[in-house]
């Protein structure tokens, strides 16, 4: 709750530096803010609250998500200083990203499906003018109309599932929608139809394969900086909202989605990790990528037991910071070099060790390789598949890591092992900073991940 | 607590090369490699002669999944963590000559690599050796990719994927082990015992496919061996001496610890068909080493055939059979480092490594030939040398499985004698010819190397009482208590 109140506070104060020009002055507050917002945040663990009207309940499970969306959102202010430096529109980007995060965390909380249906669009709002913020940018115009259109359309199906549930049910609530299904056979059919339409909503928004072919382009267009935070926050909190309405909500009648999830996830790993296996610019490789990875995460979804929330919520963060560190090196060295092929990558290994070094590190935890965060992430979700018995998932889900390790280490031999351009990029010194902390971190998850997995 | 040293003493090196610049790095390698190897001889001294597991150390590691940092040693782990420690220093020593760019990342990864071998023989956990198992990969990906010959890009690449392909489906009959086990799950290795042994046949069928797949590939045993000549020829002459030397080991460990105890069953009813891959391998990569040019790629092959007997000798499980494997582990790993050396030197000298080009080389350097009869005649098990006393263990365990079996595995011995001592007499003797117009006489390093393995060779042929002690009993009793589980 407090974490709302203060992220919208953020936004508004963020809309008034222009006014009382205190411009200069707005990032380090943003940061502070997102600090005390974090403090706050954890100090409701173990005290459950709903608030307006029971629409949001802050849970564990809604801290601890929430708790990670602001820690990744801190990390890519870190990243993201350069998208605050153009001065006409400073603070437009300050204040849509913060309200952006302020409908993720709604994403996390909700227990009502009209707080789902305005955290969606908060969040999405923002973003598709996020997503065209390089006004001379042809391919970043095409990239917002692109994704405001196919987001409309998502939001469609997804507005008119909750219209049909609420048909059968009679409630918005999720509870009582539970309590409504509960008698397997006395739900009638508009339910299951509704059911569905939500689920292609929410796939729309996690891209998952067959309807991801909005990501590419969308990543590919839009500024990396954003890029990196629609591969992450928006991702996380769409699956928050996803497990949320689908492990538990619509827990009982799980027979009549479980078999689509299935082929959902396996579609998404396979088809992901091939084509990313194609792709020759680096943004567009990492789109594919995350795509592969929403489909690890619906793994864990589907498999609905103990481990399903932790394996997600560490798979995410595991996840989140390894593409923080992937796409700040990406927007250097393409900045740099002016390209962002994968031959722009050639010989980093020489020229910037650092870069080459982390980047090494966060693609390792990609492809799931021990001791990173990445592998123990995987390892969650296999184990978690395992135990629901869906052991053909799992293979399908070793095959499509083989793939991936394969595009992966493409970037590490091209850093390590073809001769290029021999030029040391210049790096900013918080840019080396959020580097080396985000490698430790990587490392660090990957060899002492209890302390996330037992938060939920 | 010895454990924890010997694991964690490397990496501390490790990371601290990293900070170092200059000719010195080597030096300092070397330094801490020895400082180690003083550790195990520690070990070696405070060991109780017995099969009990000793210098166990468990903390709690991930709680809420029942993963425990659990190591310790009994014989066959403290012999094994003995040749890891034994030869870092002597690799380390061979490459005093050459001048490698960026030395300290080169000792650094090396050192890494020790780290996470020590780690891989010393586990008592499932989670803890996979993650061992495939930190070892990295560093050694990267010493290949960074430092080795021509094509290394596409080569090492199918090593990595070839090896991650069988180690993801050890990860997965682990998962299925680990969800088996009773209680709160446990990746402990008394409870992965005692969950693959509660299966019934076909089950166990599946996870020893599983788990032997990864281990087979490491070794390699034919069909997964594809990947194994290019890589070893590829490879800088460390690298490769680490992957012959002591990664091919893993595999080999892997089997008698985390193979054959866990589903006896599965071993008793599918061990034949692996052994006789084990069997194929020996014979077809013998025949290749026959026609090979390369001497470097010909000991790649002839490895391929070691490791074949070493596997099917484990595979038979009996106690002669796996105590042959244990010891057969140790000689293969000290002949095969000398013999890759022997090949880096003869390949400094002349630019080549074409068997047919060299020649007369003993007319130049007697010395150096001696040393490397020495070497070579322990590799093709001539008795009085280490390589005798494992493989005479290896083919009575075979033979115990099955006589034809044994005779056609013993054909390793006779190809192998073909093989290598047509290969020294066309290096060695004869006439010198236009490359090999003079030999540069070996540096004191070349010389201690060869020197101390050749003392091994032979010290270890002529007495090899103390090291079959250490093994015997640890052996024996996990023999008992499999073939128990066989219901033999």
């Amino acid at each position: 709750m407090k974490a709302l109140v203060l992220l919208s506070s953020l936004g508004v104060i963020s809309l008034l530096a222009e006014l009382f020009s205190f411009k200069k002055l707005l990032y380090p507050i943003v940061l502070l803010g997102l600090i005390a917002t974090f403090i706050f945040n954890i100090q409701d663990w173990n005290v459950a609250n709903n608030t307006f009207y029971n629409m949001l309940q802050f849970d564990n499970y809604a801290i601890a998500f929430s708790s990670v969306i602001i820690l990744v959102a801190f990390l890519w202010f870190l990243m993201a200083e350069g998208f605050f430096k153009e001065e006409t529109n400073m603070t437009d980007h300050y204040s849509l990203v913060l309200f952006a995060l302020v409908g993720a965390v709604i994403l996390v909380s909700y227990t009502n499906m009209t707080m789902l249906f305005l955290g969606i669009e908060i969040l999405s709002i923002p973003m598709y003018i996020l997503v065209g913020s390089s006004k001379n940018d042809l391919s970043s115009n095409e990239a917002s109309f692109k994704y405001l259109i196919m987001g409309a359309f998502a939001t469609g199906f997804l507005l008119f599932g909750i219209a049909l549930i609420y048909g059968a049910t009679g409630s918005f609530d999720l509870a009582t929608i539970k309590t409504g299904i509960s008698v397997q056979g006395a739900t009638p059919t508009i339910f299951y139809v509704g059911m569905l339409m939500m689920l292609v909503g929410l796939s729309f928004k996690v891209s998952a394969v067959p309807f991801h072919f909005w990501a590419p382009d969308v990543y590919e267009g839009a500024p990396t900086v954003i890029t990196a935070f629609m591969a992450t926050i928006v991702k996380l909190a769409a699956f928050a909202a996803f497990l949320r309405l689908f492990d538990v909500t619509f827990f009982r009648v799980s027979a009549s989605w479980m078999n689509i999830v299935w082929v959902l996830a396996a579609l998404t790993m396979l088809v992901g990790n091939i084509t990313a296996v194609f792709q020759t610019r680096t943004k567009r490789m990492l789109a594919y990528s995350s795509v592969a990875h929403a489909g690890y995460m619906l793994m864990a979804l589907l498999a609905m037991n103990m481990y399903s929330n932790s394996a997600i919520l560490f798979y995410g963060l595991a996840y989140s910071i390894g593409s923080i560190a992937t796409f700040t090196i990406v927007s250097i060295v393409a900045e740099a070099r002016g390209d962002d092929g994968i031959h722009a990558f050639n010989g980093l290994g020489k020229s910037n060790p650092l870069l080459a070094v982390v980047m090494s590190i966060a693609l390792l935890s990609l492809a799931g390789i021990p001791p990173t965060a990445g592998f123990f992430a995987k390892y969650v979700i296999f184990t978690s598949s395992f135990l629901a018995g869906n052991v053909f998932l799992v293979g399908a889900a070793i095959l499509a890591s083989l793939i991936g390790v394969y595009y992966y280490f493409r970037l590490i031999i091209a850093m390590y092992f073809k001769e290029g351009n021999s030029e040391k990029i210049n790096v900013e010194m918080n840019h080396k900073l959020l580097l080396i902390v985000v490698a430790i971190a990587i490392i660090a998850l990957g060899i002492f991940p209890d302390f996330v997995i037992r938060l939920i | 607590m010895i454990t924890l040293l010997l694991i964690f003493f490397p990496l501390l090196a490790a990371l601290m090369l990293l900070f170092v610049k200059g000719e010195q790095v080597k030096k300092i390698a070397l330094g801490a490699t020895i400082v180690e190897f003083a550790i195990t001889v520690m070990a070696l001294l405070q060991y109780q002669q017995g099969n009990t597991t000793q210098f166990e150390v468990s903390y709690s590691w991930i709680k809420s999944l029942g993963i425990n940092f659990h190591v310790g040693m009994d014989g066959i782990s403290l012999l094994m963590v003995l040749l890891t420690t034994f030869l870092v220093p002597i690799i380390i020593l061979t490459s005093f000559n050459k001048d490698y760019r960026n030395p300290s990342r080169f000792y650094s990864l090396v050192l890494a690599m020790q780290f996470a071998l020590v780690g891989v023989f010393v586990s008592l956990d499932g989670f803890l050796f996979y993650i061992f198992w495939e930190l070892a990969l990295i560093p050694i990906y990267f010493i290949c990719l960074l430092w080795g010959g021509e094509n290394r890009a596409r080569i090492t690449f199918k090593f990595f994927v070839y090896t991650l392909t069988g180690s993801l489906m050890m990860l997965g009959a682990m998962i299925y082990l680990y969800l088996k086990t009773e209680g709160v799950h446990s990746f402990e290795i008394a409870a992965l015992y005692k969950s693959g042994q509660g299966l019934d046949l076909i089950h166990q069928g599946y996870v020893f496919w599983a788990i032997f797949m990864a281990f087979a590939i490491k070794m390699p045993i034919f069909p997964f061996h594809t990947w194994q000549p290019d890589t070893y020829t590829v490879a800088p002459a460390q690298g490769t001496m680490l992957l012959a030397g002591i990664m091919l080991k893993m595999g080999t460990y892997g089997v008698i610890r985390w193979l054959l105890p866990i589903v006896p069953v599965g071993v008793a009813s599918n061990a034949n068909i692996a052994i006789t891959l084990s069997v194929i391998g020996i014979v077809y990569a013998s025949c290749i080493a026959i026609v090979q040019k390369d001497f470097k790629r010909l000991i790649a092959y002839s490895s391929i055939a070691h490791v074949g007997l070493i596997s099917a000798g484990i595979l038979a499980c009996n106690v002669q059979g796996v105590q042959g494997g244990v010891i057969q582990m140790l000689s293969h790993g000290v002949n095969v480092v000398g013999l890759f050396f022997i090949v880096d030197i003869l390949q400094k000298r002349y630019g080549t490594r074409d068997i047919a080009s060299l020649g007369g080389i003993r007319n130049l350097n007697p010395q150096f030939a001696v040393l490397f009869l020495i070497v070579l005649l322990g590799s093709v098990a001539l008795p009085l040398t280490n390589g005798f006393v494992g493989e005479f263990l290896l083919l009575n365990g075979v033979f115990q499985y099955g006589a034809w079996t044994a005779a056609i595995a013993g054909l390793s011995v006779i190809l192998g004698a073909v093989y290598m001592l047509r290969s020294y007499q066309s290096i060695m003797l004869g006439e010198t010819n236009s490359v090999t117009v003079s030999f540069a006489p070996l540096s004191s390093s070349e010389k201690a190397v060869l020197i101390i393995l050749c003392a091994a060779i032979l010290g270890f042929g002529v007495y090899p009482k103390p090291l079959l002690d250490i093994a015997g009993p640890s052996v024996e009793k996990l023999v008992d208590g499999v073939r128990l589980a066989m219901g033999k």
